[in-house]
């Protein structure tokens, strides 16, 4: 006991002392803020998502078909946006094809192999800072690099303005996110489990696959889907590596070959349907934007099922 | 098994009967003088820092084989420290850094040549945590066996490991299920289970029984008296009364104030026959500790 008044337990005293002061005036106002801040979140979302769904409603149901996959049009009433997803659709398949592999390979090297002195903290904290970069930055990286130098490779007809220049620069433009991301999810894995590992003999290989990327896993790939999420939905390196805002003949072939070709993609697609002033371009850019919020959904949705089901077999 | 087996325990009838198992090899020197017996590890004038800090000094001690080791001392003399260096787990801390020798059966463990996998195959560890692999009962006990490339019968090895670590009654019917659904005694036999399914010379334990009730404890005791016919046993603990009951050797650390900074090192105080630690101490830091915690 504290102090030294002999302590009463006659039950009407203990009760009270048990009941003490009932109203928690700060802790109120501050759950309130805390709430406060959600709803405006949540409030600029959903006003957010009714207008775009609102505007493009009655593009989307009066021609669903010929809007998803018809071409770019200078005529409202016809423009489609196959070719923008088709760019797009190559744009995810190199980010995962490409970011996917060497970032979560330098994140396992880095946390796992790498020693730790003074060379690596140097490069953890200059990843860091490139995850920060604007994306303006990694546009003129890629036009340098993929259309410029590399321009007989990755499209000689069409000076390097290709979907492979596309790709390739928003594949490095979230590497840095995805090293962050699955360096984190391996950082949270416990040592105790790794001691484990190479306590039965193991070796460094051998926890990593077996237990250690078995745990971080669901980690990894949640930070990697929203990488890829980001890629999908940057504009301004589209626009330094060049591509196509207005007519564009072919370009919604998914064949391989076409990849040299010249190209489009959704936010460019947005982008320039914002500015043009025709009547109709409104509602097709609204619709346009669902769209895009559509294919980004399905990706994190996929991400989420893909985690749940792994995390239930652990 | 000779009666007299049990009645060179200092402390025994603490009232958890050693249940005796039949075991395969037959047992040399029983009741000899375990000092006397041939070493597994000799530690030769071993220091250990982490950075520059010392964390333990100029060790010296031969631990014998096919006998059960316990190390005794304060929190912090680096009795942890020590026994990660009989298996090579202090090469998994960056700033940890050995001098002197660790010789096993006469062979340098720290020698260039030593590959520390090959080490931690035949030098098992339980921790002081229970960490079982976050994977089915089953898995955690056959992930070793199939990383040392054990091809054929899994399934003999998962019993036989389960019933000498004495869980098998326990979780036979489910062997399939996560092992994160045991209990914590249980979870830490499934570790003991999971050491002895590469079948290890030497198993080092940490602390083993420090998250469990006296119940489990007793099994898991009775667990090393059992085993330690096969297999030479080093255990750490803070229990003074379970020294005494499993152990036949004993070394008591304790931690030394250094002059010129305010760190602590630890050293070996006194290693010498359980019996003569707790009876007979020749150094009275020992006797202060044993007999401050019997009261
Ligand atoms: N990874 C580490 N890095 C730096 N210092 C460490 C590390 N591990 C242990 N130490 C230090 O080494 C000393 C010995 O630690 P150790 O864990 O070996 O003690 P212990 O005898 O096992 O203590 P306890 O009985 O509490 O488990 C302590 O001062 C501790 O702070
Ligand atoms: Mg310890």
């Amino acid at each position: 006991m504290i102090g030294t008044t002999p302590a009463t337990y006659a039950p009407e005293a203990v009760r009270k002392r048990l009941q003490g002061k009932r109203f928690d005036a700060k802790g109120f106002a501050f759950s309130a803020c805390l709430l406060a801040a959600l709803l405006i979140t949540v409030t600029l979302l959903a006003v957010l998502l009714y207008d775009v769904i609102n505007g493009g409603w009655s593009v989307l149901t009066s021609r669903p078909i010929e809007f998803l996959t018809g071409s770019l049009s200078s005529a409202a009433a016809d423009a489609g946006i196959g070719q923008g997803l088709r760019g797009t659709f190559f744009i995810a398949v190199f980010v995962i094809l490409v970011a996917f592999p060497i970032g979560i390979g330098a994140a396992i090297y880095l946390e796992e192999y790498a020693p730790s002195t003074r060379l690596t903290r140097l490069i953890d904290v200059n990843i860091r800072n490139l995850a920060g970069v604007p994306s303006v930055v990694y546009g003129l990286l890629g036009f340098a690099i993929f259309v410029k130098a590399l321009g007989s490779f990755t499209g000689p007809d069409a000076n390097g303005r290709t979907v492979i220049s596309a790709g390739l620069t928003l594949a490095i433009l979230v590497l840095p996110i995805v090293i962050i991301t699955s360096a984190e999810a391996i950082r949270a894995v416990p040592d105790s489990l790794r001691e484990a590992g190479f306590g039965v003999g193991a070796t460094r290989w051998e926890v990593i696959r077996s237990h250690v990327l078995p745990y971080a896993g669901p980690g990894i790939l949640t930070g990697t889907v929203l990488a890829l999420a980001r890629a999908l939905g940057e504009a301004a390196p589209l626009i330094l590596v060049g591509a196509t805002t207005g007519f564009l003949s072919g370009g919604d072939s998914y064949n391989l070959a076409s990849l040299q070709g010249r190209f489009t993609a959704m936010p460019m697609v947005i982008y320039n349907w914002t500015g043009r002033p025709q009547p109709g371009f409104e509602t097709a850019t609204a619709a346009a934007i669902v769209v895009l919020l559509a294919v980004v959904l399905v990706a994190n949705a996929t991400a989420i099922l893909l985690r749940n089901r792994y995390e239930k077999r652990r | 098994m000779p009666p007299e087996a049990r009645t060179k325990r200092p402390t025994a009838g603490s009232g958890i009967p050693a249940s005796r198992a039949n075991v395969a090899r037959p047992v040399a020197r029983r009741g000899g003088d375990p000092a006397s017996s041939s070493p597994v590890f000799r530690l030769d004038d071993l220091s250990v820092y982490y950075g520059s800090f010392k964390a333990v000094r100029n060790v010296s001690m031969s631990i014998p084989q096919q006998q059960i080791t316990a190390f005794i001392g304060p929190s912090g003399c680096g009795k942890t420290t020590l026994l990660r260096c009989l298996n090579r787990m202090n090469d998994l801390v960056d700033i940890a850094r050995v001098e002197g020798k660790v010789l096993y059966h006469g062979v340098d463990l720290y020698d260039e040549q030593v590959n520390p996998v090959e080490v931690r195959r035949r030098i098992g560890m339980v921790f002081q945590k229970p960490n079982p692999f976050p994977k089915s009962i089953y898995d955690n006990i056959t992930f070793g066996p199939k990383v040392a490339g054990v091809k054929g019968n899994l399934e003999e090895i998962v019993e036989r490991s389960l019933r000498r670590a004495a869980l098998w009654d326990e979780v036979k019917d489910r062997l399939k299920d996560s092992a994160m659904g045991l209990s914590g005694g249980q979870q830490q036999r499934l570790c003991i289970a999971r050491a002895l399914a590469v079948d290890p010379e030497v198993i080092l334990m940490d602390e083993p029984c420090s998250a469990l009730d006296p119940i489990a404890t007793g099994r898991i005791e009775d667990l090393m008296e059992e085993i330690k016919t096969d297999y030479t046993i080093v255990i750490v603990t803070h229990n003074m009364q379970q020294a005494a009951r499993v152990s036949d050797m004993c070394a008591f650390f304790t931690a030394e104030i250094n002059e010129h900074s305010d760190t602590r090192t630890g050293i070996l105080v006194e290693f010498d026959r359980t019996e003569t630690m707790f009876s007979n101490p020749q150094d009275e830091r020992t006797e202060n500790y044993v007999t401050g915690r019997f009261g």
